[in-house]
């Protein structure tokens, strides 16, 4: 596993390799709470909402929404309480940074809920945690301890008239938590079922109040784009993907982690190739899964040579998405029937079965892929799930039943040989 | 005990209640507190309390789903039907270390299958299984977070990364 930045300072990974760098001394040594304090000195909260405009952030957990314009949408003369609430239920397969941020730089996650909590009025503010990451919580734990021995946190935070809670919660097994309204229901004590949208969380959220939830990369942002400026840290990346992203990597490469690139970092394939070390056992490339398992998978020929870009836009002409960030790379002994079989098995599992599309339709997927895979297969049957995808995508009641369809759509337009070859029947 | 303690609505079938209802010691309880402290509703601390009972009493038997019905003042089949809901909450009795091999793809490309099956063998069980000894479960689990040090199994809360069968060997020779 590395960690490394590449083709910028690292600005979100500036501290994970120093020695006790989950420690507040470490954070306060390393320009650690100076943003609360410029924003509690010198600014009101809408002077911070529009520097996170000017940044050009968008949400990290993977719909990439612009957050300035997220948070913009909190109702500031609402009569009810508001709330922050960070997600860190990272549970895209592929997706493992939002990890290594809490594991080795906890602070930095409260400084950024602070941000977000006096920008938008919020009193009381919680962590969702996936269940499985109970280290991360207690490592959350001791840290917001911490912070309010300090006085970072509680009452008149820093001497001063803002006043402020942060709370760990944990999940408890259950990818759908990742979608910001299921989250809420589970955040509430129910079954994590998505609710309707609209009314967006930013009007009726966590206890129907104003609620912004955001990815723990996106909070983690918010103290350098206060410290450096809305318009610096955009300059870091495009200029509608602003700043420095992390991807994680795995898979078949020589250097699997998190890195952290410039939004717009060029080329993919040197990302890849040179960058993350290449593909292990000297073998060839033959997919990469760039943003987690509900993106697109491309084939290498669409990467070699192809100079793609990473960021939002660059990687959509590329032929799929940004997501949160997660490369699955493999190479040229990998059939693409089994990994997206897995992946298939994954989102059936996952599906919370409140909608039938997504419920029944994964199951039907799943039982298609388990007959092909014992030699049953049919000539017609990549046409049958193409159109059971048809039938889910765009249909169910969030995004899960996309992200179901979305692989194995791309599977079966670009891999139709790793297909074709199970559906010859014996 | 009496079954009156709990606030239960009139349901369409009816439901065996356990007449008993699980007692914690007082640190255990302080714990509670401090977890429905931090909520307006109590019900948002259903999980974090579901977790305290487990822990406690080894799974969610009857006797914690009636103790947690009636510290949150809901009716048993509200607790139910978010204990069902979620795959770490356990409502049968486990193994007393739980293995929890990681089977989506970053793991299963650099070998699930192996951990999960070496897993089997040396332990006597399929998946799904506890040993007779009621020592360890095996479970395959979708994606947890450890894909650039696959592939891995998580057992109970502690994750053990970079597996090899060897590795594998040492870890559960080490537990006692």
């Amino acid at each position: 596993m590395f960690i490394d930045a590449i083709g910028c300072e690292p600005l979100q990974l500036r501290r994970v390799h120093l020695e006790n760098s989950r420690s507040l001394d470490v954070y306060r040594q390393n320009g650690g709470y100076e943003a609360i304090k410029k924003v509690l000195d010198s600014m009101s909260p809408d002077d911070v909402i529009n520097d996170v405009k000017k940044s050009a952030l968008r949400g990290r957990g993977g719909a990439g929404f612009p957050t300035g314009m997220k948070w913009s949408f909190v109702p500031k003369d609402s009569p009810k309480p508001k709330y922050v609430v960070c997600n860190a239920d990272e549970s895209e397969p592929g997706t493992f940074k939002d990890r290594y941020l809490m594991e080795r730089d906890p602070h930095m996650l409260i400084e950024g809920m602070l941000i977000a909590a006096y920008a938008l009025g919020a009193k009381t503010n919680y962590i969702y945690t996936r269940g499985e990451y109970k280290y991360l919580i207690d490592i959350m734990g001791v840290a917001l301890e911490e912070a309010r021995a300090a006085g970072l946190l509680g009452e008149r935070i820093l001497g001063t008239d803002f006043s402020c809670e942060i709370y760990t919660h944990t999940g408890a097994g259950a990818y759908i938590c990742g979608e910001e309204t299921a989250l809420l229901s589970s955040l509430e004590g129910m079954r994590g079922h998505p609710r309707m949208k609209p009314p967006f969380p930013a009007i009726s959220g966590l206890y129907a109040s104003p609620t912004v939830v955001n990815n723990v990369e996106t909070l983690t942002a918010v103290p350098d784009i206060i410290k450096m400026g809305g318009e610096a840290y955009q300059k870091l990346g495009t200029e509608k993907s602003g700043g420095t992203k992390l991807w994680s990597v795995s898979g078949h490469v020589n250097r699997p982690g998190v890195y952290e690139l410039p939004m717009g970092y060029d080329d993919m394939e040197k990302f890849i190739m040179e960058d993350c070390g290449g593909i292990t056992n000297s073998r060839q490339l033959k997919a990469v899964i760039p943003g987690g398992s509900s993106v697109y998978i491309m084939r290498a020929d669409q990467i070699i040579g192809k100079d793609v870009r990473m960021d939002y836009e660059g990687l959509v002409a590329g032929g799929s998405m940004v997501g949160s960030g997660g490369f699955i790379v493999m190479d040229e002994t990998v059939d693409i029937f089994e990994s997206t079989k897995n992946l298939t098995e994954f989102y059936k599992h996952e599906s919370c079965g409140w909608c039938t599309p997504c419920r029944e339709g994964t199951d039907w997927l799943v039982k298609i892929f388990k007959r092909i895979e014992k030699g049953g297969g049919r000539p017609e049957d990549a046409q049958l799930l193409l159109d059971l995808c048809d039938n889910i995508e765009g249909k169910s009641f969030c995004p899960l039943g996309d992200a179901a369809a979305w692989p194995i759509q791309s599977a079966v337009k670009r891999f139709p040989e790793d297909f074709e070859k199970h559906l010859i029947g014996d | 005990m009496s079954q009156q303690l709990i606030n239960i609505q009139p349901l369409s079938q009816p439901v065996q209640m356990p007449d008993e209802i699980a007692t914690f010691p007082a640190e255990v309880e302080a714990e509670i507190d401090r977890h429905l402290a931090k909520y307006p509703v109590t019900r948002s601390a259903i999980l974090p309390l579901m977790f305290i009972v487990q822990r406690e009493r080894g799974y969610l038997d009857p006797p914690g789903v009636s103790y947690l019905a009636k510290r949150l003042n809901l009716r048993i089949t509200d607790i139910w039907e978010v204990a069902t809901f979620y795959s770490m909450i356990h409502m049968q009795p486990i193994g007393k270390y739980h293995i929890q091999v990681c089977k989506t793809l970053s793991c299963k490309l650099l070998g699930a299958d192996k951990i999960t099956s070496y897993c089997a063998e040396k332990l006597g069980i399929k998946v799904g299984e506890t040993t007779a000894d009621g020592r360890f479960s095996l479970s395959e689990v979708e994606c947890l977070g450890s894909c650039g040090t696959a592939p891995m199994f998580q057992i109970n809360f502690d994750y053990h990364e970079n597996l090899t069968t060897e590795k594998v060997d040492e870890i559960l020779d080490s537990l006692d």
